[in-house]
């Protein structure tokens, strides 16, 4: 019993700490999840006269993909999206943050562009409103304009195959 | 070796240059509350450092967003929902008591309250001990035992 008792307790902190360490401390839960995406309504990248709002793309299933060309964790979950778009399985948008328009469109013009339409937010207001902290970061929005998923920092097939894509597919249903 | 601390802080200097700050109002007693406001908010890029200390981008555009809330005259827990609203309750250095945070608040307490009432509980017993001479009868009776085996011997 008298050594039971502080091998309980450093079990249990072993069991704690263990689990604290498998969590990663960069993943804040956004409270965005189930809640209606904020309204935007930007112009997009490849013609500044045109603005696209969230307000339009109700009705459809669709992936916001917030990059930068200036970030280079988004290289490496680039050809992923590139893939994706070239399967058609869902619609990719591009959020262009705080990013110049010209440097945006070489980046593009070099990597392929997966994106079915990109809006530019230069100061990052949008990015706010959408909770961004760290590109690339990529949304899960429903047809009633709820956002269903959120992953921060660059996807991976795993992230891709296991959550992305069966919830896409459930929500297209 | 110095020559290679010199390196490590010049270049430690370099990735630790500020961004363009935003331009600070003119008006002290706004950007008083700003800073009040910024000291208590959480920086996401840098996590252990609030929105005052820290000179990353996303701090200072988030600084810039304070500065504006205020200036269109929102209070302070206004400011605070809009923060929480899109980053969480993690924004907050002082995190809000309910359900999910009564354990984070009440904790040290509990805690407190445990080791009090085990340390009472141990002076109990031990003063009940010293009490009895602190052996039990059938100790007693071994102690005595043992004690008078010597003096036959001897």
């Amino acid at each position: 019993m008298r050594f039971f008792i502080p091998l309980a307790v450093f079990l249990l902190l072993a069991v704690f700490l263990g689990i604290g360490l498998t969590l990663n401390p960069r993943e804040v839960p956004s409270p965005l999840i189930d809640k209606p995406a904020p309204a935007f309504s930007l112009p997009q990248l490849r013609d500044p006269q045109v603005t696209l709002t969230a307000e339009s793309l109700r009705g459809k299933v669709w992936l916001l993909n917030v990059f930068a060309s200036w970030c280079t964790p988004c290289l490496e979950e680039h050809p992923l999206l590139v893939e994706l778009a070239a399967g058609g399985a869902v619609p990719i948008y591009g959020l262009n943050y705080k990013d110049a328009r010209d440097a945006a469109l070489k980046w593009l013009g070099r990597h392929g562009d997966p994106y079915t339409a990109v809006i530019v937010d230069p100061d990052g207001r949008a990015g706010i409103d959408y909770g961004v902290y760290g590109v690339p970061e990529t949304f899960v929005i429903d047809r009633q304009g709820v956002i269903r998923f959120k992953h921060v920092g660059p996807l991976n097939r795993k992230v891709l195959e296991d959550r992305i894509l069966p919830l896409v597919r459930q929500l297209q249903k | 070796m110095n020559r290679l601390l010199i390196a490590i802080a010049l270049l430690l200097g370099a990735a630790a240059a500020p961004a363009a700050e935003a331009p600070a109002a003119a008006d002290p007693v706004l950007e008083q509350r700003v800073a009040r406001l910024a000291a208590e908010l959480r920086c996401l890029v840098c996590q252990n450092q609030s929105l005052a200390d820290s000179q990353a981008d996303l701090a200072i555009d988030l600084k810039t967003q304070v500065r504006e809330l205020v200036r269109a005259g929102r209070t302070d827990d206004e400011i605070r929902d809009y923060m929480v609203a899109r980053y969480g309750d993690f924004v907050l250095y002082k995190p809000p008591l309910k359900a999910t945070t009564l354990l984070l608040w009440t904790g040290p307490f509990l805690i407190l309250l445990i080791a009090a009432a085990s340390l009472a509980l141990y002076l109990r017993r031990r003063r009940a001990r010293l009490a009895d001479g602190g052996l039990a009868p059938e100790e007693r009776a071994r102690a005595r035992a043992l004690l008078d085996g010597d003096r036959e011997e001897t």
